[in-house]
């Protein structure tokens, strides 16, 4: 009790502690939101803008091909279905505190209360979130869903998630956040901690599609043990305040992997500072990160950091940003650091804008140039992301379009 | 079917063409000789409309309109088309992505697609890590696909090895003349094109109409192509600048 009372004191001193980088937000302009959203057990009955706020960030209200689904609103947990209980555990991270007396033996763990005002904020507000577990050697053959939704005005979503894939187990999971129609103003502060067991595999997409005036700041720490397998996809492509972010892998067992797909488009107005780090603290660790960002007038800062400290770690660190408007800022900084003599680990980066000759060629296809541009855009940002649906993949072309229009 | 006049043309600031007239008539194939540097492929680059390639003076007229002004995709739209020599690499932009929107009909595409071996191919990124031969294939599959009335071929057999030659020029052939052997229903019906050939071994696989000879950003000559092919084998091309020079 007294360890939690000292943790409290240090978060209560950190509320005002700015985060490193990425605009410093006033927490005192926030309230907590609804707390009282219900949303229909059968989430088909949902008008058809909320449908379409869900398909829009990757999440299917028909449940087609999903394991279960989880959906908070705010600072409230509105709906959870779980269709395969003998796969996957799915409930509120409240609710698992009740099931599970060791589930605090995962929380804040990976994340310190006191790193800067966010987390400090999510851990004195006792945030809720989701709670996610694969039992060992249970492989889910279909994706697990949720969405983190800012339903209300000048609100401030404090999420704290944990996902536990036991070993030998494998676990999807499609993360979309949102914001309702109307809602301009909010703040979403993230917690996720993540643990990947003894060859186990993480396959974790996040999908972002706010609003113009909503800041995001998640944190998030991963821990995979050995021959554990991690592949994120992080993907932002709408119009937003600011988005700061700086997810950590800790690959701590020999053998374990990540891959860290990054894609981002930063529309004016919008400033995104997305880095991965990867630290490698286990021998025969791999990593790749690959960061594919795109300005249109807002400004992206792609920060890549691998941190070798065993032997026999390799990985591997590609920042390629485009650059689409005169207005915007592409900034790309690849850290790489080697502590051990047995290690490789390297990095491509490059900013700048398409090449004509690569236009020209399409449009001597037949292309105009605005498909040209559409067709290679497509192409930059095509990481292989499995798993989407059809409607987010539409949406997806539709931003695609439009930047190609924009650019010329 | 495409008329140029008195095209002057500067890349970089350098005068390549200078007052070039050429012709290709509706169905024919026409050839462009010349030694390297001579600026063929400034020619070609400058028709299909590529940026870097500045028309000084003089004029395009293709289909009867004149279309030095026009943007790339317009005059691909016209129903010009162009194998490069070096196309650039696009990466993440998948062949069978690119097909499938250029494709005027996607089973013939796929067929031809079949019969030169490049269906292994169309996952891949279009010209990244291909070899030159691959390249070829590649080209030709697009530019079958895209179906363009007037072709635009830069060497089309170099980085080829032997024996794909016969299967490039055969296609070649196929794509120009589709199913034209006679020589009148071929200007009827048949394709136009202009091709850059340093070897002329394409030319034992396509009918070709008329052959012009560039030195020196200049046109020095033209005529038939078998006969001043064989004559550029036998004398080289100083002969060609010589006998220019005796007619001014």
């Amino acid at each position: 009790m007294q360890a939690d009372a000292d943790m409290r004191k240090k978060a209560e001193d950190a509320l005002g502690k700015s985060a490193a980088y990425g605009e410093d937000f006033n927490l005192d302009e926030y309230s907590a939101g609804a707390t009282d959203v219900r949303y229909e057990q059968n989430l088909t009955d949902l008008t058809e803008e909320d449908k379409r706020t869900l398909l829009n960030v990757g999440f299917t209200p028909g449940e087609e091909n999903r394991s279960g689904s989880l959906i908070m609103v705010d600072n409230t947990i509105a709906h959870t279905s779980l269709h395969d209980k003998d796969g996957v555990e799915l409930m509120s991270l409240r609710d698992a505190m009740k099931v599970h007396s060791w589930v605090k033996d995962y929380m804040w763990k990976l994340i310190k209360p006191d790193a800067d005002k966010y987390t400090a904020m999510s851990y004195l507000q006792d945030a809720n979130g989701y709670f996610i577990r694969a039992p060992a050697g249970k492989k889910s053959k279909m994706p697990i869903q949720t969405c983190l939704l800012i339903g209300s005005k000048q609100v401030s979503q404090t999420v704290h998630n944990i996902i536990i894939v036991e070993e030998g187990a494998e676990l999807e999971v499609i993360t979309g956040c949102s914001t309702k129609h109307g809602v301009e103003k909010g703040l979403h502060l993230g917690i996720s901690e993540m643990y990947v067991k003894k060859g186990a595999t993480l396959n974790f997409t996040m999908i972002h599609n706010w609003a113009d005036q909503i800041g995001v700041r998640p944190r998030t720490v991963v821990h995979v043990e050995e021959n554990g397998k991690y592949i994120s996809n992080y993907v932002t492509l709408k119009p937003v305040k600011s988005i700061q972010a700086y997810p950590t892998v800790l690959l701590e067992g020999k053998g374990a992997f990540t891959r860290l797909n990054t894609i981002a488009v930063a529309h004016p107005g919008s400033e995104l500072d997305l880095g991965s780090r990867v630290i490698f603290n286990a021998e025969d660790t791999s990593a790749e990160l690959i960061s594919r960002t795109i300005t249109t007038g807002g400004v992206s800062i792609a920060r890549g950091e691998m941190i070798g400290n065993a032997n026999g770690a390799k990985g591997h660190l590609e920042c390629h940003g485009l650059v689409l408007s005169d207005k915007g800022t592409q900034r790309a900084i690849p850290i790489l650091e080697a502590n051990v003599q047995n290690i490789e680990l390297s990095h491509e980066a490059a900013v700048g804008r398409i090449a004509r000759e690569q236009i020209e060629y399409l449009m001597a296809r037949g292309l105009t140039e605005e498909d040209a541009i559409g067709m290679i855009v497509r192409g930059f940002l095509d990481v292989g992301i499995q798993g989407i649906p059809d409607e987010l993949r539409a949406d997806i072309d539709e931003t695609i379009a439009k930047i190609g229009e924009n650019a010329i | 079917m495409l008329e140029i006049n008195n095209l002057t043309v500067e890349v970089g600031g350098r005068r390549v063409l200078k007052g070039v007239d050429l012709k290709v008539d509706a169905g024919y194939t026409n050839v462009l000789f010349g030694p390297n540097g001579a600026g063929k492929s400034v020619l070609l680059m400058t028709l299909m409309g590529f940026s870097g390639y500045n028309v000084i003076s003089g004029e395009i007229i293709f289909k009867g309109e004149d279309i030095t002004r026009l943007s790339v995709s317009q005059r691909a739209q016209m129903g010009m088309g162009i194998m490069t020599q070096r196309p650039p690499n696009l990466s993440g932009v998948r062949l069978h992505d690119l097909l499938k929107v250029i494709s005027k009909d996607p089973k013939e595409t796929e067929e031809l697609a079949e019969s030169i071996d490049m269906v292994r191919f169309f996952d891949r990124d279009v010209n990244v890590g291909f070899s030159g031969g691959e390249i070829k294939r590649s080209e030709l599959l697009q530019l079958s696909a895209q179906n363009p009335d007037f072709l635009l071929l830069d060497e089309p057999e170099s980085g080829v090895d032997l024996a794909s030659i016969e299967l490039l020029g055969n296609t070649i052939n196929t794509l120009l003349n589709r199913d034209c052997k006679c020589p009148g229903d071929r200007c009827r019906h048949g394709k136009s094109a202009l091709v850059i050939t340093h070897t002329g071994q394409v030319l034992d696989y396509i009918e070709t109409d008329r052959a012009y000879i560039l030195c020196n950003g200049t046109v020095m000559c033209s005529g038939n192509p078998r006969e001043m092919l064989s004559e550029i084998k036998e004398q080289g091309y100083e002969e060609c600048i010589k006998c220019k020079l005796m007619q001014i």
